[in-house]
């Protein structure tokens, strides 16, 4: 029982005052930087990821002429790719941006990685406890991340702005409300925000995006020949310390990252699309979601509502 | 069969919707199927959206989210509100940004109080249209009559909530029928599936585009010399050279440039983000506003609005929220509640509190003034959220309504602070025992010559003859005496309705039953007079005869002095009449005579006077 509301929005441009798709996403979601910024001491995650390029051109717009009025937080596990660290760099050099780059030492020198201790474990002590200690450390208030909520089914309960509590835990079991654009950023004493100004982006709104400003993408989205074995039907590459086991053998395939992680967790794809035009044209076309080339979501039924809880991003 | 828990097959259709449709990927079918067991069992649509059966033993959270697909002709987001245990706070979450809704029944149950309900909150949070979805078909054996049926029964019931469109479609969410392609199953059904009217259904833009409304949300100051105004376009539209005013200041400038990271702009509209310079220096920061001088926003210290109440600790008269409304936030507290809305019955009845997932209207007084439209004429300046100040949680949601008159309304302060009210010695209860009724306000409209006088006139006789205290206020006559300083521009009816509601109102808490008998062609007029007379005792009825028949009996010659231009503003030829859209009794005098009109309201009125309301 119940109802179904619909927000149907053009797919293309009719009418004189009307905005394309596109510039919908993009007007909303200025308002949504420009909301976060409100906050005392914010934060903007970098993962220097497709989503995150998209996030840093968005946020340049909402603050133009100024500049990006905080800085841009890139918890490092050490188990990124070559390329993205390289692309990072560039990037935050050429644009003047403030970038704080925060790695759980004590883990590392602890010899946290996934292949030892597990992907639940590696994940919670590199990724969600670097996290949280990046915040205290840097005691913001706000984190703006790059979330969509069509990326996964827990996300796709989670508000625009979000509360955490002191521990960083999401508790979404008591969401408030969140009506029209009117969103509520006041908090607590130790409570914190996290803020989606990509909530309603999809993947192919990303590319698309992409492709109509222009924007600098890591090149390991792109399609090339590139060492992976097979594991549990994932097409796993092989990178500095990754492990192959009895019986994988190393081959060279034709593929291109769907979404990136860290190195050991991330599936390729079997693609031809070498750019950007032909990654949506794939998308147009694909029959499996964004999420499967994650190693990590696959570990458990409802994994991903856990870890959020948990403080993950 | 308990409300919000049994399946109308809501999760099941969405499923079906986004199967057929050929938007699911197939490592979600694939999870599908593994559920399924055997091959070639059906596959259980309803696990690919909610999931709830399965989120629900998991313990997981069910709430309002957010799914996302596009056909090659348009783009949805389907916000999925479960009608569990939040239902009225999480569907008016997912209304508020919605351009139409689906509302399902089952054909086997039809249409329950919950499907009333839903239509009830989606048309509160100005939805425009309804599909209204006639499920399980397959179980009434596709059977016209039972759809008919439903259809009849909400499309009337329909009628009170203003939808723009209301389309009935008869689906099997299981089989598919009607939902992307027809099937063959109910050839005598002539309208198009599910799916293809939400592709081709005119979404008139929602946006405002008269109105220019720019809230500021940020000051950009780079450096000495850029000084920027940041923020989206609410509503209308804005050119630079353009005058504005920069509310609360009132201070007044030109648009000097619309800037954006791509460029400046020759023009910004609703819905936009930009930030603009303006020529010259003024007072203005978050929270203020800009506008055109010669069309603003009410700045008011007090609104009415209707609330969803959201919050654990109910809302009551006297207590502090924080208010906030576009970029502006400020305390404010509950001054009254006029009453509080079945969203069963959509009755009104009286209430000291409104609780958890309670509608009604409310009036709050801020400690600073805010820039407001009312709703319908503007999602973003008249809507707001209220925040409990101590636990920041957000509690309830607000929908302004009856911006003009909200400051002369009853249980609003007048224009003078200093003015209390006196309570007298005895109540209302007494002078009501001493007259043996609890006293109404019967409120005709209706064009002129329509017969309000007429009926009036017999209705005043037959109360008296039946011993009931009572009195006609008469437009003519008040304009002979109260009135006599009010002409009939826009501004001087809306006066001239006032008074006598006031008039109205003092009569009936003097304990007699008032028949009023103005034109009073202004819904908001209307909807302001229930207000000033109070709801719970305003009957307002609506004399529909057409306009032919009016002019032609013109007992005043009114008319024919209005056609040849000897008289001006006149209300059906050179003035407008807005017809009311919820009136709670409706006549045509042209197909019923005087003796039935006088004897169906004077039932009406006397079962109203007899039973004693709450206040
Ligand atoms: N026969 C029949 N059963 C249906 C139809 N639609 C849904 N159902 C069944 O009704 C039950 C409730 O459906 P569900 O989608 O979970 O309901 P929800 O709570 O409204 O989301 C399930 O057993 C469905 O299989 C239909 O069109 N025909």
């Amino acid at each position: 029982m119940g109802d179904v509301i619909l927000a149907i929005m053009p797919t293309q441009q009719a009418e004189h005052y009307k905005l394309s798709l596109l510039d919908r996403l993009e007007a909303e979601s200025i308002h949504i930087f420009r909301e976060a910024a409100e906050s005392q001491c914010a934060v903007m995650m970098y993962s220097v990821g497709k989503d995150s390029s998209v996030m840093l051109r968005l946020a340049q717009k909402a603050f133009h002429p100024g500049p990006i009025p905080f800085p841009l937080l890139h918890v490092d596990t050490a188990y990124k790719f070559p390329q993205m660290y390289e692309f990072r760099d560039r990037t935050c050099a050429e644009l003047g941006l403030k970038l704080i780059v925060h790695r759980n030492e004590h883990a590392i020198r602890g010899n946290a990685n996934p292949w030892d201790i597990g992907t639940v474990a590696c994940c919670g002590q590199l990724k969600t406890q670097g996290l949280l200690g990046a915040l205290s450390e840097g005691g913001f208030d706000m984190v703006i991340g790059g979330a969509r909520r069509e990326e996964e089914r827990s996300r796709a309960k989670e508000r625009i702005f979000s509360v955490r509590d002191e521990h960083g835990q999401w508790d979404p079991k008591s969401q408030r409300p969140e009506l029209w654009s009117l969103y509520n950023t006041r908090i607590g004493p130790r409570e914190t925000l996290r803020a989606f100004p990509l909530s309603n982006w999809t993947e192919l709104d990303v590319w698309r995006y992409i492709e109509r400003e222009a924007i600098a993408v890591v090149p390991l989205y792109f399609a090339e020949e590139r060492e992976v074995v097979r594991r549990g039907g994932q097409l796993i590459p092989v990178g500095e310390k990754t492990r192959v086991l009895p019986g994988e053998k190393i081959e060279r395939l034709l593929c291109r990252y769907r979404t990136l992680g860290c190195y050991p967790c991330t599936g390729a794809l079997a693609s031809s699309a070498r750019g950007v035009d032909a990654i949506i044209a794939e998308l147009e076309k694909a029959t499996f979601s964004e999420r499967i080339t994650r190693v990590i979501d696959h570990d458990q039924d409802g994994s991903m509502e856990q870890k959020k809880r948990e403080g993950y991003f | 069969m308990t409300a919000g828990s049994v399946g109308d097959g809501k999760s099941t259709l969405i499923g079906r919707l986004l199967h057929d449709a050929g938007v699911i990927y197939e490592d979600h079918l694939q999870a599908l199927r593994k559920k399924a067991g055997r091959e070639g069992d059906p596959l259980d649509f309803s696990l690919l959206t909610d999931g709830l059966k399965a989120e629900r033993e998991q313990g997981i959270t069910i709430d309002v989210a957010y799914r996302y697909f596009e056909t090659s002709k348009r783009r949805f987001i389907v916000a999925d509100t479960p009608g569990h245990e939040q239902y009225t706070r999480n569907m008016a979450t997912g209304a508020s940004t919605a351009d139409l809704a689906i509302i399902l029944v089952d054909a086997r149950l039809g249409v329950l109080t919950q499907s009333k309900r839903h239509g009830f909150i989606a048309s509160l949070l100005g939805v425009p249209r309804a599909v209204l979805a006639v499920n399980k078909m397959d179980l009434v054996g596709y059977n016209q009559e039972v759809f008919e049926k439903i259809r009849g029964e909400y499309a009337t019931f329909a009628q009170r909530l203003g939808f723009a469109e209301l389309r009935c479609i008869p689906v099997s969410a299981v089989h598919g029928d009607n939902v992307v392609t027809a099937g063959t199953r109910m050839p005598w059904f002539e309208g198009p599936a599910l799916l293809p009217y939400l592709e081709e259904v005119y979404i008139a833009s929602d946006a405002n585009l008269v109105d220019f409304r720019f809230p500021i949300q940020r000051v950009v100051r780079p450096d000495g010399t850029f000084r920027g105004y940041s923020g989206t376009v609410a509503s209308g539209v804005a050119r630079p050279g353009e005058e504005v005013v920069a509310l609360p200041s009132g201070q007044r400038t030109h648009i000097e440039r619309i800037v954006t990271f791509t460029g400046d702009l020759p023009y910004c509209h609703a819905t936009q983000s930009v930030t603009l310079t303006l020529a010259d220096e003024v007072d203005a920061g978050r929270g203020d506003m800009l506008a055109h001088p010669r069309n603003v926003p009410r700045a008011v210290r007090s609104v009415e609005a209707m609330v969803v109440w959201m919050g654990n600790e109910p809302l009551a008269p006297g207590r502090t929220y924080i208010v906030k409304h576009t970029s502006r936030s400020v305390k404010a507290s509950c001054a009254t509640i006029a009453y509080r809305v079945d969203p069963n019955t959509l009755r009104q009845g009286h209430a000291d509190e409104l609780r958890l997932n309670d509608i009604g209207r409310v009036a709050f007084t801020m400690f600073n003034p805010l820039f407001v439209d009312e709703y319908r004429q503007n999602r973003t300046t008249g809507s707001f959220i209220v925040i409990d100040p101590a636990s920041n949680e957000t509690v309830g949601a607000g929908m302004i309504i009856a911006r003009r008159a909200a400051h002369v309304r009853a249980g609003v302060a007048p224009a003078s602070k200093d003015i209390a009210r006196e309570v007298g010695h005895v109540t209302w209860q007494q002078r009501e025992a001493l007259l043996g009724q609890s006293p109404l306000t019967v409120w005709f409209t209706g064009l002129s010559g329509s017969g309000k006088s007429t009926l009036a006139k017999a209705i005043e006789r037959r109360l008296v003859e039946l011993g009931r205290p009572c009195f006609v206020l008469d437009g003519d006559n008040l304009r002979h005496g109260l009135n006599r300083d009010l002409d009939f521009s826009p501004e001087d009816r809306t006066e001239n309705i006032r008074r006598a509601a006031e008039v109205a109102r003092l009569m009936n808490d003097a304990g007699l039953i008032v028949i009023s008998a103005f034109i009073s062609p202004y819904r908001q007029d209307r909807e302001d007079a229930r207000g000033i007379v109070g709801a719970e005792r305003f009957i307002e009825v609506h004399l529909s005869t057409d306009l032919a028949t009016c002019e032609q009996r013109d007992p005043k010659g009114l008319y024919r002095k209005a056609r040849s231009g000897a008289l001006a503003q006149f209300t059906g030829i050179s003035a407008p009449y807005e017809r009311p859209q919820s009136a709670d009794v409706s006549l045509d005098t042209a197909a019923v005579s005087i003796e039935a009109a006088v004897e169906t309201l004077v039932e009406r009125i006397m079962r109203g006077i007899i039973s004693s309301r709450p206040r």
